[in-house]
C-alpha cells in the first residue's frame, strides 16, 4: 500500500487508485472528448447531415407515394439509414481505436496508468458508442423534423422507438466487431477497410450465398439481422424468435424458384446481442494478451 | 512499511528464437537511483517493458513494492511512475488536461490536481504550456511532459526510459535536478540511459546488461575500483603548467600513486589505489609538493572506461 515515505514533502499526493468500474467511465470521457474535439466527428456530422438532407430533398421533390403512409415512410428512411450511419460511426469511431493506440504510440502512455486493460478496452468502447450514438440521434433528428412536417406529431409511430432500440442494439454488435477488428491488427487502417467491407457489402454477399446455395436460414449472419430494423414498421411484422420462410414462385401454384428468409423481430435481436457478445469477448481476450512491443 | 523495492526474478524474454532478454534477476531496494546501462540491443528497454506490464515474460516475473506485476498490473503500477520509449499524448489535449487524465485515472482527488499539476509542470519547466494543445510541441516539449506525467502521483518507484531522449542540455541537467530530488524523499528510480555522465552524476548503483545477460550490478564506488583492480585514475588539476620532469616522479612517488602522467601541461592522470583515508593522504602530499595543485578528481570519463572495457570482453 501507498504508505507516505518518511520524510516526504507536505506536496506528496495521495492517490488511491479507483475501481476498475470508476476508471472505465473516467476513460470513456477522456476518450469521448478526443473524439468530439476531433476533425473525425465534424466530418461524420457533416457526412449525416449530407445523408439527411438528400433523403430531406427526396421526399420535398416526389412526395407524393413517399410520404402517403407514415409507417412506410419512416420504415424505410430510418429503417433504410440508419443501417449506414451506424456501420460509418462505427468505422470513424471504432476503426482504430485499439489499433491507433499502438500505431500512434499513445499506447506508451495509457498502459503505464494502474487500468487493467480490460478497463482500457471497455472505456475506449463505451466513448465509441457514446459518439456514434450521438451521431445517430443527428440521423433521427433529420428524420423526425421530415416526418413530423408531413404526418404530424400524432403520427409517429411507436414503431420508431423500437427501431431505435434495435438500432442500438446493431451499434453494440458492429462496434463490438470494429473494436476486435482493430485489436486484431497494429496498423489502423486495416480495422477501417475491414469493418466497411464486411458490414457494407461482406456480410451481405455471405448471407446471400447461405441463403441460395445452402439454402438454409442464414442467422448466422448480422447483415441478415440487421433488417429488422426497417422490418419493425411493417403492419405484419412478425416478432417470433424464429424466421419466416417464403416461397418465391414462378407464378401462382408455379414451381418454387427460390426462398426468401425473414428474421423475427426477437431472432434479429438475439443475433446481434451473440455477435456483440462475442466480439466483446474475443476482443478483450485479444487485447489482454496484445503486448506494446 | 518497507522502503520501496523492485524485484526482478530470472525474467527472461524470447522474440521468437532471439532471446532478448535472459534469466535477469536483479534487486533493487530503498531511496536510491539505479542506473540500467547496456549497448542498443542490450534488453534494457524489453526489461522495463516487462516490469510495467507492457510486454509478457517468455519466464520469470517481476514485483513493485512486492507486488507481482504480472498478476497485478493495476496494483502494482499503482505505486509506479512510468516512462517508457517515449509515448505520445493525445494531440488534442494541453498538458495539462492530460496531467488531469493521469491525476484522474490514478486517484489523486481532485483538489490536489491544481497544485501537483503545477508543481510537476514547473520542475520540468513547462508551466508557460500547460494550456497549449501538446499536438504542435518538439519532441523534448513532449518528453518533458512525459516525465512530468510520470511524477505527477509521486510516485514511490519511478522507472525511466531514458528519460534524457530529446533533451537540451538544461533539460539533461533538469533531469538530474528532479532524480535527487526523488531520492531525497525516499523514491527508488530506476533508469536506463546512455548518458554516463548523467549515471555518474545521479546514481548510486549501476546494473551493466548486454545481450540479454547481466554483467554486473554493484554501487557506483565498487564499480569503479573493481573492475579497476583496485587501482582508479585521478586527474590533478594545475594552476600552473608543471614545466620540472621530475616533479612527474615526485607525484609517482606519493602513497598508493602507481603511476604519475601529465596528460597537460596542467592536468596530470594518476593511477592510484587506497580508500577515503588514502585519497586525504594524497591530497595532502600533492599539496606539499607546492605544483600548484588546485583539484583532485575522477576523471568524467571513469564509468565510461569500465563499460567500454566489460562491453568489449563480450565481443
Ligand atoms: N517486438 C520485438 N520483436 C523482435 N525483437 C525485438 C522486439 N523488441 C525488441 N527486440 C529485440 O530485443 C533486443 C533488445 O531490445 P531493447 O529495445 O530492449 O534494447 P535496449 O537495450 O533498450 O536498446 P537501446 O539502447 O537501443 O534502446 C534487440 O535486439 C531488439 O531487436
Ligand atoms: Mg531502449
Amino acid at each position: 500500500m501507498a504508505t507516505p515515505a518518511p520524510g516526504a514533502t507536505p506536496a506528496e499526493a495521495h492517490a488511491t487508485v479507483p475501481d476498475s468500474l470508476t476508471q472505465v467511465f473516467r476513460l470513456s470521457r477522456y476518450q469521448l472528448r478526443e473524439y468530439l474535439f476531433s476533425r473525425r466527428f465534424l466530418v461524420l456530422v457533416a457526412v449525416v447531415a449530407t445523408i439527411g438532407g438528400i433523403i430531406t430533398a427526396i421526399v420535398g421533390h416526389y412526395r407524393g407515394a413517399l410520404v402517403s403512409d407514415n409507417l412506410a415512410f419512416y420504415g424505410s428512411f430510418w429503417g433504410g439509414g440508419a443501417d449506414v450511419v451506424i456501420v460509418l460511426a462505427a468505422v470513424f469511431f471504432g476503426g482504430d481505436a485499439i489499433a491507433g493506440e499502438f500505431q500512434n504510440k499513445t499506447g506508451y502512455f495509457l498502459m503505464g496508468l494502474p487500468v487493467r486493460r480490460a478497463a482500457v478496452y471497455a472505456g475506449k468502447y463505451v466513448a465509441a458508442f457514446v459518439a456514434s450514438v450521438a451521431v445517430l440521434v443527428l440521423f433521427l433528428l433529420i428524420l423526425l423534423g421530415n416526418g413530423l412536417y408531413y404526418f404530424g406529431t400524432g403520427a409517429v409511430p411507436w414503431q420508431l422507438g423500437v427501431s431505435l432500440l434495435l438500432a442500438v442494439v446493431y451499434l453494440l454488435a458492429v462496434l463490438g466487431a470494429t473494436f476486435l477488428f482493430s485489436s486484431l491488427f497494429k496498423t489502423s487502417a486495416y480495422g477501417f477497410v475491414l469493418t466497411a467491407v464486411l458490414f457494407l457489402f461482406g456480410f451481405t454477399i455471405l448471407q446471400a450465398l447461405v441463403a441460395d446455395l445452402v439454402k438454409m436460414e442464414p442467422w448466422m449472419v448480422i447483415s441478415y439481422a440487421s433488417p429488422v430494423i426497417g422490418n419493425v414498421f411493417a403492419p405484419n411484422a412478425s416478432w417470433a424468435l424464429t424466421g419466416t420462410i417464403t416461397d418465391v414462385r414462378a407464378g401462382p401454384g408455379g414451381p418454387v424458384l427460390s426462398q426468401v428468409y425473414t428474421p423475427g423481430i426477437l431472432e434479429g435481436v438475439v443475433i446481434m446481442l451473440a455477435y456483440f457478445l462475442l466480439t466483446a469477448i474475443a476482443g478483450l481476450l485479444l487485447f489482454e494478451r496484445e503486448e506494446f512491443a | 512499511m518497507s522502503s520501496p523495492s523492485i524485484r526482478i526474478e530470472g525474467l527472461t524474454k524470447r522474440f521468437g528464437s532471439f532471446t532478448a532478454l535472459d534469466g535477469l534477476t536483479l534487486e533493487l531496494e530503498g531511496a536510491k537511483c539505479v542506473g540500467f546501462l547496456g549497448p542498443n540491443g542490450a534488453g534494457k528497454t524489453t526489461t522495463l517493458k516487462m516490469l510495467t506490464d507492457m510486454i509478457f515474460p517468455t519466464a520469470g516475473s517481476c514485483y513493485i513494492n512486492g507486488t507481482s506485476v504480472q498478476a497485478d498490473r493495476k496494483r502494482a503500477l499503482s505505486q509506479a511512475g512510468v516512462l517508457i520509449e517515449s509515448p505520445e499524448i493525445y494531440p488534442s489535449l494541453t498538458p495539462r488536461q492530460a496531467l488531469e487524465m493521469v491525476a484522474d485515472l490514478r486517484g489523486v482527488p481532485e483538489p490536489e490536481w491544481h497544485d501537483r499539476i503545477t508543481e510537476v509542470l514547473g520542475e520540468v519547466k513547462m508551466a508557460d504550456w500547460a494550456d497549449q494543445r501538446v499536438g504542435r510541441f518538439s519532441k523534448g516539449m513532449k518528453q518533458r511532459i512525459n516525465i512530468a506525467a510520470a511524477l505527477v502521483h509521486d510516485p514511490e518507484v519511478v522507472i525511466l526510459d531514458e528519460p534524457a531522449t530529446g533533451l537540451d542540455p538544461r533539460g539533461m541537467a533538469e533531469v538530474r535536478a528532479i532524480v535527487r530530488g526523488l531520492k531525497r524523499r525516499n523514491r527508488l528510480v530506476f533508469m536506463s540511459s546512455h548518458i554516463l555522465q548523467e549515471v555518474t552524476d545521479v546514481c548510486d548503483e549501476v546494473a551493466l546488461i548486454d545481450r540479454g545477460k547481466l554483467l554486473f550490478y554493484d554501487t557506483l564506488e565498487n564499480v569503479k575500483t573493481r573492475f579497476s583492480g583496485g587501482i582508479v585514475s585521478l586527474d590533478v588539476g594545475l594552476a600552473r603548467p608543471l614545466v620540472d620532469e621530475g616533479l612527474v616522479r615526485k607525484v609517482s612517488g606519493l602513497p598508493g600513486v602507481a603511476s604519475c602522467t601529465a596528460l597537460e601541461p596542467t592536468r596530470l592522470r594518476l593511477q592510484f589505489s587506497g580508500g577515503r583515508e588514502g585519497r586525504e593522504a594524497l591530497m595532502e602530499g600533492l599539496v606539499g609538493l607546492k605544483i600548484g595543485a588546485i583539484s583532485l578528481g575522477e576523471p568524467e570519463s571513469a564509468l565510461e572506461e569500465i563499460y567500454l572495457k566489460q562491453i568489449a570482453r563480450g565481443d
